[in-house]
């Protein structure tokens, strides 16, 4: 299984039935794949839609109807769309279950930084930071490592996304939460020790007696 | 409400105006009053958009001729000119958080002189801004923000200047539509009185000043 595969099947175990969720783009967007079967998760487009559905299928597309990233999308039954004061009444006001974000670091104590790099890309944080400080429950979905380095760091240095801490990261090597504000390893992926993990996060991990492998 | 061309519409707004305009990486965006803003060589533009599209297309066609000369918005990612005219400093863009860009607006829109948002507390996003306590929990005082001119694109439009959208071209729209001194208006099907049932109109008609014909 590829590292964006485990990730995404991860992820997609913390929905619940009748959750609403926002997925961000990248490995976040794949967790749709993922939905257990019979689970009725609502999955929202913050340009302004809840519901969203699969790409359609050609010459199925509506242009009036896309994603955040302007692509289109397909509206399941049930489905309601909004302007985007409501979208982000929706995501401030605590009304979004979770939310799953791609990440540059998180650190140990759990704060994200995911929007720029000073001097180098500075795209704009979109919604990105009001998910962070609105949804009730946030979830980090991002590789452990880029180019051998640790994106799980001891303090953030790129600009933080929000002042709130994340509750929970799933990489392709583990997952980890942050109980009392400190960087704890719940899991490891399939085949990997928790001394495979060590040498590859930078930030200071509590290991619990038992850590468990996924089960994906 | 007075129906117009969109020349005559564009002919209206002068060059260094303080522009909002509709739309999610250009869905809902008038794209006639862009191309006739273009054609005309409007310069100097202030934009108020939440994002600069992509090259082409909604307001990205503004950076091609380099007619904007800031903007403020939350995502501009996608399109290489805004960024390169950003990082060389010919124009300056002001990012905010989404949710804060649209409150904005809104408090524009509807008399407030601003809103107190909880998003960008203890990141970059609070430098120069007011915290304030409520209840214990900080938020920063985000100030209000208008335009001269409102570009708006809708579903339909009757001849009263109703307003209703579509799916996702709604997004940032009908807010807008609240938060500028002039609103002029595009949409994709002009109708009858009373098409628009009451229940179902987004944009009340009396917000509309002016309403582009469809040719």
């Amino acid at each position: 299984m590829d590292a964006q595969t485990i990730i995404a099947r991860r992820v997609a175990k913390e929905l619940r039935s009748g959750n609403l969720v926002n997925l961000g783009i990248g490995i976040p967007t794949l967790v749709a794949n993922y939905v257990p079967a019979g689970l009725n998760v609502f999955f929202q487009s913050e340009n302004g839609l809840i519901g969203t559905g699969p790409i359609p299928e050609q010459g199925m597309a509506h242009p009036l109807l896309t994603d955040a990233g302007g692509k289109p999308i397909s509206a399941l039954p049930g489905a309601a769309t909004f302007d985007s004061a409501m979208s982000f009444g929706l995501i401030r006001g605590g009304h979004v279950d979770i939310t799953v974000l791609g990440g540059l670091q998180v650190d140990g104590g759990g704060h994200l930084s995911n929007w720029m790099i000073p001097g180098k890309m500075v795209p704009g944080m979109g919604g990105a930071m009001d998910l962070v400080s609105g949804a009730k429950r946030v979830i980090v979905a991002m590789q452990h490592a880029a180019k051998g380095k640790s994106k799980i760091v001891t303090k953030c240095n790129l600009p933080l996304t929000s002042a709130r801490p994340v509750d929970l990261v799933v990489t392709d090597m583990a997952v980890i939460a942050f109980p009392g504000g400190k960087a704890t390893l719940l899991e490891t992926a399939p085949g990997l020790t928790v001394a495979q993990v060590l040498a590859v996060t930078e930030a200071e991990l509590v290991i619990p007696d038992a850590v468990p492998e996924m089960a994906l | 409400m007075k129906a117009v061309s969109a020349e005559e519409a564009v002919a209206m707004i002068p060059n260094g105006a303080r522009i909002m305009v509709g739309g999610f990486m250009g869905v809902g965006t008038p794209e006639r009053l862009l191309d006739e803003l273009v054609r005309q060589k409007k310069s100097n533009l202030a934009l108020i958009s939440n994002d600069a599209a992509t090259p082409g297309k909604g307001v990205g066609k503004l950076f091609e001729g380099e007619q904007v000369s800031s903007m403020i918005g939350t995502h501009i990612g996608l399109n290489p000119k805004a960024q390169q005219q950003m990082l060389g400093k010919q124009i300056t863009v002001d990012l905010i958080p989404q949710g804060t860009f649209v409150e904005r607006i809104r408090a524009g829109g509807c008399g407030l002189g601003g809103v107190l948002t909880p998003t960008g507390v203890g990141t970059l996003v609070e430098e120069g801004k007011q915290k304030i306590e409520v209840d214990g929990k900080p938020y920063l005082l985000e100030t209000a923000l208008r335009a001269d001119f409102a570009l708006v694109h809708a579903f339909l439009a009757d001849y009263a200047g109703n307003l209703s959208y579509a799916l996702t071209a709604r997004n940032f729209n009908p807010v807008m539509a609240m938060a500028a001194d002039t609103v002029i208006v595009t949409a994709e099907h002009i109708v009858p009185v009373g098409v628009i049932a009451p229940d179902h109109v987004v944009t009340p008609g009396p917000l509309v000043d002016y309403l582009v014909a469809n040719g």
